[in-house]
């Protein structure tokens, strides 16, 4: 082969290995466009019967007399959600240091397969578990202090399982993001005489602030779409958890509990289908305004 | 990280599982070499190394160093690339010690108190042996933070007192003319010769005794060099100062004191002029006239 040959063949793998890679984005970009078009479409005979405004805010739910509310799903995910980043976050922050600044190496070397195996336990064992101990624990040991009656099957149940479901997914993530902090940048920084805890404060965890917040965001998405675990120790009750102890009722569990029943009933199904686009929604529209944060992170903290 | 620190008097141990055929060689060069008198010449010295040795993972990197540096005065380190001349200025501050797998033994005493003593605090070490790393790297803040850094962690809270700090370093380190009206951009949008700068400047401000520098001024162009140059042989008055270089020019301009390094070893030290005009060592004055570099 030739000089010139060779050159062209290059330029034309070049070519070849970008369109390829070109369509393959496309592809997966389409996917998301395709199924967000797909549930419209579903839900569209409901949304021509109803507003769409009076569903949301309407609290009542009564299939059988055509009433679709769905504003104590949105309010039974929010809290669930809420609730579980508030237990998870400090828990992962604080052990993710521990484990890239503090921890002997033996220490990581045998944490990090824990973690690994308890991200990769199904969330039908979490919820079990949650069944069992979670509700337990808070019907008879937690509620009674604050509340008169709780049975322990509560959006604070599922918030915990929740919890301890995504805390596996954010300290890998973390320890990543800490890892990939430069030495030098330490270095700098106990130059002049800091310690090692004002270094991870004023310096690791401002250099990693959007790497965090990138982590909580992909465990937050992960924990709006989390459906088994929290169907199983939240009560499902369509109303609007007012305290930690009710029982909520989040859109996942909506959707996974009654798809394929009672579909004879008129909207039913397009209420479903409804409840599974406005969850879409949710998501799409939390990614979009964090991506928004993210980038005034980045560029108020000039990293 | 292991790390175990060894300090025996004056009887070297090394460990039985690094002997091997180029540590007795060095053992049999320090006999010789002990004949060479390097601290006759310095009164009293800030800066004595005794028998220092640095294991990196099981390589030994500094061999038998023995060393005094002047106080108030500049003390060149030369020699060529990966003699172990950062590793010298990084057991000084102790910051060596951070990376996995680092044995020390041997003396190194400042101000007569040896940095590696058990009841000695660590930060209290690195604050007073200032150190400017060989690359420049700015903390993910702005340029006036950047400065005020140290002497924040030390306790300065006064916004005025910090002002003040801000401006009296970076003019010292010749960098305020040119930031003074982007005190809160990001320090890292600075060029690299710029970033050396305030990183010098950073150093300052907690107000070391000894200033230990990394080829400081490797990245700035003649002009900056002078004007940190100049700074340097300003400082001298109050400081003692280190500096690794690898222009040798730089070294005749501003040392007092020279110290050559081949291989982990100290291979002369001296005053300037009389390192410079009548080396003792052959390499040394192979070196010098830029036999190997
Ligand atoms: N973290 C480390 N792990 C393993 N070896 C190291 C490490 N740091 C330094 N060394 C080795 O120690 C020796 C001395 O390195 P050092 O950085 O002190 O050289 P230097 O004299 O500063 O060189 P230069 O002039 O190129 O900066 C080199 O052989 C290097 O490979
Ligand atoms: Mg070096």
């Amino acid at each position: 082969m030739s000089l010139a040959d060779h050159t062209r063949y290059r330029i034309f793998k070049d070519i070849l290995a970008r369109n390829i890679m070109f369509g393959l984005t496309v592809f997966s970009l389409l996917l998301a466009v395709i199924i967000g078009l797909g549930l419209y479409f579903k839900s569209a005979p409901i949304l021509n019967e109803h507003s769409l405004w009076s569903m949301l805010s309407s609290s009542s739910w009564r299939p059988f007399k055509g009433e679709f509310g769905f504003y104590p799903f949105i309010m039974g995910t929010l809290w669930v959600t809420i609730i579980a980043i508030v237990i998870a976050l400090p828990l992962c922050l604080l052990s993710g240091i521990y484990l890239s600044e503090y921890a002997h190496p033996f220490i990581k070397r045998l944490v990090d397969p824990m973690i690994d195996i308890l991200a990769g336990i199904p969330p039908v064992v979490y919820g079990v578990w949650g069944v069992l101990v979670v509700v337990p624990f808070i019907g008879d040991k937690i509620a009674p202090h604050f509340v008169e009656y709780s049975a322990g099957y509560s959006v604070l149940a599922g918030g915990i399982v929740l919890a301890i479901m995504i805390v596996p997914l954010i300290i890998s993530i973390l320890t990543e993001i800490f890892a990939s902090v430069p030495k030098e940048l330490r270095d700098a920084s106990l130059s002049v005489g800091a310690t090692k805890w004002q270094t991870i404060k004023f310096v690791i965890l401002r250099k990693s602030t959007p790497g965090i917040f990138a982590a909580v965001v992909l465990a937050i998405s992960r924990a709006f779409g989390e459906t088994i675990a929290v169907l199983m120790v939240c009560g499902n009750i369509s109303q609007v958890p007012h305290s930690v102890f009710d029982s909520g009722y989040p859109l996942p569990a909506l959707i996974a509990n009654n798809y394929g029943e009672m579909m004879s009933l008129p909207l039913y199904d397009s209420a479903l289908m409804l409840a599974a686009l406005i969850l879409f929604v949710i998501i799409l529209i939390f990614n979009a305004v964090s991506r928004i944060i993210l980038v005034r992170i980045e560029r108020r903290f000039a990293l | 990280m292991s790390l175990s620190l060894v300090i025996p008097e004056k009887n070297m141990r090394y460990p039985s599982e690094d002997i091997n055929e180029s540590t007795i060689l060095t053992i049999v060069n320090n006999e010789r070499k002990k004949v060479v008198p390097s601290s006759s010449t310095i009164l009293n010295p800030l800066i004595s190394v005794r028998n220092l040795n640095v294991f990196i993972q099981k390589n030994h990197i500094l061999k038998n160093v023995n060393l005094d540096l002047p106080n108030k005065a500049i003390t060149c380190i030369i020699g060529p690339s990966g003699c172990g001349k950062t590793t010298l200025l990084k057991t000084f501050n102790r910051l060596l010690e951070n990376s996995s797998e680092i044995k020390i033994t041997g003396e190194v005493l400042v101000d007569g108190e040896n940095i590696h003593d058990r009841n000695i605090d660590v930060t209290h070490i690195r604050k007073k042996m200032g150190l400017l790393s060989q690359r420049p790297c700015p903390l993910p803040m702005s340029i006036y933070d950047n400065i005020a850094y140290g002497p924040k962690i030390h306790g300065i809270r006064n916004k005025r007192k910090l002002d003040v700090i801000v401006k009296k370093y970076l003019s010292a380190a010749g960098l305020w003319e040119e930031v003074k009206d982007r005190l809160n951009a990001p320090a890292n949008r600075l060029s690299i010769g710029q970033q050396q700068r305030l990183c010098l400047a950073r150093g300052l401000a907690v107000e070391p005794q000894v200033i230990l520098g990394d080829e400081a001024t490797s990245s700035l162009d003649p002009i900056s060099s002078k004007t940190i140059e100049e700074l340097f042989v300003h400082l001298k008055e109050d400081y003692s100062i280190a500096l690794v270089t690898h222009t040798l020019r730089q070294a005749q301009r501003i040392a007092d004191h020279i110290v050559f390094m081949y291989l982990g070893e100290v291979v002369e030290s001296g005053p300037a002029a009389e390192v410079f005009n009548n080396p003792k060592e052959k390499l040394t004055r192979e070196y010098l006239s830029g036999y190997f570099s």
